[in-house]
């Protein structure tokens, strides 16, 4: 740090004595690199290297089923998200209640489109990667990977997405086909029309 | 124009010989601030966020008054420094408006003045509450295809060559409700979800190239230490232009609602994608397609059914906020209207008002400075004649993008999501002053 700044200083010195571009004559005195921080470890990127992504990088180990899913989701999910994954709006319930996970399928083109996770998500890996690391609202972070695994076999099998006796797995889940899969398209504004009126 | 103008403004009073000699009796009702449009009588009623707060300006008032009717405040000591981290008067009341879910709180933008945001009234956004961080055990560690991964504390963060830059942050669901409803009485309720800050902190620029970026790393994946976790996927091109991770707001630490100790900027880009609290950076070829990114934030145009995706910027808007929703102008005469201007793509242009319901526009003044991805406040001298009008305003940026109609919008994307909604809005004068939120489809 001292030779660094070290070098502001000359640097500073010697620009204001020789033209009034002081300002930009101090850039020479940044270092290119700086020795702060510390090299992450493999224990601290595996601490937090938790994210899915839709060809399957970042899943874990394990594997999980509908009927155990039912199980968990009646004990973790229900409250919020409803019995038959409808959704409920309810003050009381933190967010003010939880989403409708099912139904919605040929809504997104009308007045009354339902977005939902089988009407409208693209990838199943963003329904493993969303439970498993903000889930449920109350103890997020807090269930395992076969936890995570037959949540997701139970919430798209009861979309009608997957067979409910499918397992799903790290090789399973990347290949599951999602309804809307190809309903997006890349940000394509500002339009190319005079906005004007 | 200011000439005639100002030969006919006509605001406070005349002194009276007498005022100069004995305590000025209590004010009329239309003195009490053009704001509150409510009775006295309904005020002191109460009943709901904003009468209440009038109503405690009204009674802050009324103690002053007894004070000064005793003494006024020149004829004692006033108080003495203290070491202490400063308040605002005890007559100042306006305050943030938390939703009933209290997942957001909306900035009180018609109580504000320039273009910088106090901290205490940025608003919130956040989808698993504000976590309670301790900066010396907050870590941000930056991997994936780097050659060097690495781990940074605050402290290690401020070391590095710093950057301050003045940005606005909308969130990206600002005004929807303002898209086929005027039910938002006020400019807090509904267009509340934007602030200003100076935001301090290191480029991104810089902390790429001391992690080393591997060929081929296009996307940045950038994650909260909140409950939420919340993640976004950054392309490299903007974690390399202008994006920085910021450790301090207006001259302090960043309040925990908006990011303590660390968060990511990316100047004019939608607020969710700012991520608070900012723990891990990872690099790789592809998006991650976080829920945030898929599921939600994403814009779909009911008329076709698909959704538009990665529609990061914020484009040009604009908002008076004097006057706007729930005032109450106490009778014809001059007006100098003001408000907020702002685009994620460009410094603004120009702003037009208009005070006949868009038939005619004329240039509003912009305050210097003009900074880019920033609030600017605008500004237009009008002489409301006392009969009832519609005003609005419009904003332009320098890539030529005019801040379109609600009607436009509704043509062009239907009546999905409202995300990214700028629509033009327009506040209604009737003939007896009050000032309302009205709907031009």
């Amino acid at each position: 740090m001292f030779s660094s700044h070290r070098g502001i200083l000359l640097a500073t010195a010697l620009m204001l004595g020789a033209s009034p571009l002081a300002v930009s004559g101090q850039e020479s005195g940044y270092a290119g690199t700086y020795p702060f921080g510390t090299a992450a470890t493999q224990a601290d990127i595996d601490a937090w290297n938790k994210d899915v992504r839709p060809d399957g990088q970042g899943l874990p180990p394990g594997s999980g089923t509908f009927e155990k899913g039912q199980k968990i989701y009646a004990e973790q999910c229900a409250t919020c998200h409803g019995e038959n994954l409808e959704g409920i709006r309810d003050p009381n319930l933190p967010q003010g209640g939880g989403p409708a996970l099912i139904g919605g399928r040929g809504t997104l083109n009308t007045s009354k489109f339902k977005i939902t996770v089988e009407s409208y998500w693209p990838y199943a890996s963003t329904l493993y990667d969303y439970i498993l690391r903000a889930m449920p609202y109350t103890a997020p972070s807090s269930l395992k990977p076969d936890e995570v695994y037959s949540l997701v076999g139970f919430i798209l099998g009861r979309a009608n997405i997957i067979d409910k006796k499918a397992t799903m797995d790290a090789k399973s889940l990347p290949k599951v086909e999602m309804p809307n899969r190809n309903g997006f398209y890349p940000d394509n504004r500002p339009y190319p029309v005079k906005r004007y009126d | 124009m200011d000439r005639t103008h100002r030969s006919e403004i006509l605001i406070g009073e005349p002194v009276a010989e007498g005022d100069l000699v004995r305590p000025p009796e209590e004010d009329c009702a239309c003195k009490e601030g053009m704001f509150p449009k409510a009775s006295r009588r309904q005020i002191l009623r109460g009943g709901g966020l904003v009468t209440a707060a009038a109503a405690t300006v009204l009674l802050a008032k009324r103690t002053l008054a007894a004070d000064e009717d005793m003494a006024g405040s020149w004829t004692v000591p006033g108080q003495l420094a203290k070491s202490d981290y400063g308040t605002r008067s005890k007559f100042e009341t306006a305050v943030r408006q938390a939703t009933p879910a209290g997942t957001d709180a909306l900035t009180p933008l018609q109580s504000l003045w320039g273009i910088i945001t106090p901290s205490g009234l940025h608003f919130e956004r956040h989808h698993n509450g504000v976590p309670a961080i301790d900066p010396a055990q907050h870590r941000l560690i930056i991997h994936g295809m780097v050659d060097r991964p690495m781990k940074y504390s605050v402290e290690d963060l401020k070391r590095f060559p710093s950057v301050s830059r003045i940005v606005f942050i909308e969130c990206s669901g600002n005004s929807g409700g303002t898209a086929r409803s005027a039910t938002l009485k006020t400019a807090q309720a509904a267009h509340g979800l934007t602030s200003t800050s100076e935001w301090t902190g290191v480029r991104l620029s810089t902390l790429m190239s001391e992690v080393g970026v591997k060929d081929g790393a296009g996307w940045v994946l950038a994650e909260g230490a909140d409950g939420a976790m919340l993640s976004r996927s950054v392309p490299i091109d903007k974690i390399m232009d202008d994006a920085f991770v910021a450790y301090a707001q207006n001259g302090e630490a960043i309040r925990p609602e908006n990011g303590y100790p660390m968060r990511l900027i990316l100047p004019g880009w939608e607020g969710n994608i700012n991520v608070k609290w900012l723990r891990r950076l990872k690099l790789g070829d592809k998006p991650f397609m976080t829920r945030e990114e898929t599921g939600k934030y994403t814009d779909l145009i009911t008329l076709t059914g698909k959704a538009r995706q990665f529609s990061w910027v914020m484009e040009a808007k604009s908002l008076i906020t004097f006057p706007s929703g729930d005032m109450r102008l106490p009778g014809k005469g001059f007006y100098e209207i003001t408000g907020l201007a702002w685009s994620g793509r460009a410094p603004i242009e120009r702003v037009e008002i208009s005070t006949d319901g868009g038939k005619n526009w004329a240039l509003a003044s912009l305050q210097e400075p003009v900074l880019p991805k920033a609030h600017v406040r605008f500004r237009y001298p009008w002489h409301w004649d006392g009969s009832e009008t519609i005003i609005e305003s419009r904003a332009t940026d320098q890539t030529g993008y005019v801040q379109p109609t609600k009607a436009f919008l509704t043509a062009n994307e239907g009546v999905g999501p409202t995300y990214h909604y700028n629509g033009i809005q327009s506040w209604k004068i009737s003939a007896d002053g009050s000032v309302s939120n009205v709907l031009i489809a």
